[in-house]
């Protein structure tokens, strides 16, 4: 990828994160640093196409891309399951926001 | 199937987590970020198959299946007291997969260009910090790892072992072909970097660590995605990087503790107490039926639950007490401090789930100022939240804290198991105030009889 370019993708994508979540409420501060756990779980995309592109006769290249799979799923799968049921007790009842 | 596909679904997947992040910092749509996020997951793993030249996909299967389903399971069986941990350690994981990813990449000579080469190294490094370092905060949060550790002159090793590793990184870096061992000398450094920066530091000092950490992984998985050109990887890392940098800001503020106290004079029990202030007077017992008496007879009680009620599993009893005396007319909110529980909002979580509404629920800036006004505040299983020798004592390792200012309250019950001090091991004036009264035994006990009493006095 282009230096300058991708420098302009992270300079972008900080200030979207600091934007994203400047007015988030007290209570959601664990879920959504739970969420915001999940989505870097996107780390297995990554870790897929590094052990895909590992040599198959090499055992120590498989084994560190089957360890870099494994955790990226783990990350991925277990920041769902957490977030969802964090957040499956928003639902329904009072509409309060609750004051940053 | 075509690049472009798999280029164009990684751009829509980028753009469904910044929808689906903003979606979750509101309560009303947060659990439709989450659903999208979780779509936008599953659509990216699938396209990644679809990759050129993918080879080794029966071992990625086993790899994902695995992993998935083990941290499915856990997610799923997790008490809800212990999710701080739980974040903890998929966080951990995140930065696990980045540093593997960059060691793998070390491991196929494949990186040459000198800025690849500072990026992996950097993920490398963030990685594997956060990979350790979390682990710990696990078996901490867990009761795994029971006592602080400290070394003697520990920020001296601190930033020796950080300079040490940095150096190795940099011979990383310059070397064309770097030796393998030179590679797993540098992972094996930054994994003990992680681990001696994390176990000093004390558990009420553990959620800001944990939102630093997962910052961190962010960040690395930022970088080791410009290792692989893949800019979902990118723009999802970098944003988790800078929101968690934000939220991490948050919660020390929260605390009153800057971020580099937190790491560099972690709050420990042999420092804290003994020099300052003399606390005076003595600590009152209370019955439970004295306990009912009172609170039955007020006109407000404010509750103000901690993680010891929330060990104890005692936040349904707590809400079934607090419905029988609003049948008896009395007003009863609760007061949350921001870091009640082991993370911001997590009390709110643990209220929500024993059925408390929303509209009962007040943060420490929206019922400070009422206290006064208040005849019963009701202290579940808090302790340092409520010591008020964060406002008086400046020798006090939490002084400047903000405190929910129970003692101003007409009358204090403090629900209590024993008679030690608080998790960060600071002696609690409240106990000893005039107003104060202590109710002894665990949280799920001392409620039930209060609700016994409560009932009592209906009849």
């Amino acid at each position: 990828m282009e230096g300058y370019a991708a420098l302009y993708i992270f300079m972008l994508a900080a200030f979207t994160g600091y934007e994203v979540i400047s007015r988030v409420p007290v209570i959601l501060h664990t879920p959504l640093m739970s969420g915001s756990n999940f989505v870097h779980g996107v780390v297995l995309v990554g870790a897929m196409v590094v052990l895909g592109h590992a040599d198959p006769e090499d055992p120590v290249q498989l084994v560190i891309g089957f360890i870099a799979v494994f955790l990226g799923a783990a990350n991925a799968a277990g920041g769902y399951v957490v977030t969802e049921r964090m957040l499956a007790m928003f639902k329904g009842g009072n509409k309060k926001e609750g004051g940053a | 199937m075509a690049n472009w596909f798999i280029q164009a679904s990684y751009f829509i997947v980028a753009v469904v987590f910044i929808l689906g992040l903003k979606a979750m910092s509101s309560p009303v749509t947060a659990r439709k970020g989450i659903v999208w996020a979780g779509y936008a997951m599953v659509a990216a793993t699938v396209v990644t198959f679809f990759t050129p030249d993918l080879h080794n996909v029966g071992l990625m299967v086993l790899a994902i299946v695995s992993g998935g389903a083990v941290a499915w399971w856990s997610g799923k069986t997790v008490k809800m007291t212990d999710m701080p941990q739980m974040v903890a350690i998929y966080n951990g994981m995140g930065g696990g997969a980045a540093a593997a990813i960059a060691a793998l990449e070390f491991a196929r000579g494949e990186i040459t260009d000198p800025v690849v080469a500072t990026l992996a190294v950097l993920g490398a490094l963030i990685g594997s910090v956060a990979f350790s370092g979390s682990c710990i905060a696990y078996a901490k949060l867990q009761g795994i790892m029971k006592n602080a550790f400290r070394l003697p002159n520990q920020n001296l090793v601190n930033i020796g072992l950080a300079v040490l590793t940095a150096v190795l990184g940099l011979a990383i870096i310059v070397s064309d072909t770097p030796s393998s061992t030179l590679i797993v000398l540098f992972f094996v450094l930054a994994l003990a970097l992680g681990a001696i920066l994390t176990s000093p530091i004390g558990g009420a000092d553990m959620p800001v660590v944990i939102s630093l950490l997962n910052a961190f992984t962010g960040l690395a998985v930022g970088f080791e995605g410009y290792v692989l050109g893949n800019p979902a990887l990118i723009v999802a890392g970098i944003v988790v990087g800078a929101s968690g940098t934000l939220l991490t800001q948050l919660m020390a503020k929260a605390m009153n503790r800057p971020i580099t106290n937190v790491i560099f004079t972690p709050i420990s029990g042999a420092a804290a107490g003994g020099e300052g202030e003399v606390i005076e007077g003595t600590m009152k017992e209370f019955s439970a039926l004295d306990a009912a008496s009172v609170m039955r007879y007020a006109s407000k009680v404010a509750i103000v639950p901690g993680y010891g009620m929330a060990v104890a599993g005692a936040q349904h009893k707590v809400w079934e007490m607090a419905q029988l005396l609003e049948e008896g007319g009395v007003e009863v909110v609760f007061a949350i401090h921001p870091v009640a529980g082991r993370m911001p909002g997590h009390m709110n979580v643990l209220l929500a789930e024993a059925g408390v509404p929303y509209d009962k629920i007040f943060d420490l800036e929206e019922i400070n100022a009422d206290f006064p006004q208040i005849d019963v505040a009701l202290v579940i299983g808090a302790n340092d939240v409520v010591n008020p020798v964060a406002r008086t004592d400046k020798t006090s390792p939490i002084y400047g804290m903000p405190i929910l200012n129970v003692d101003m309250a007409q009358n204090v019950i403090v629900v209590k198991r024993g008679k030690g001090a608080g998790y960060s091991g600071i002696e609690n004036a409240l106990f000893y105030k005039d107003n104060c009264r202590m109710l002894y035994g665990s949280a799920q006990e001392a409620i039930a009889q209060v609700i016994t009493h409560v009932k009592a006095l209906e009849s």
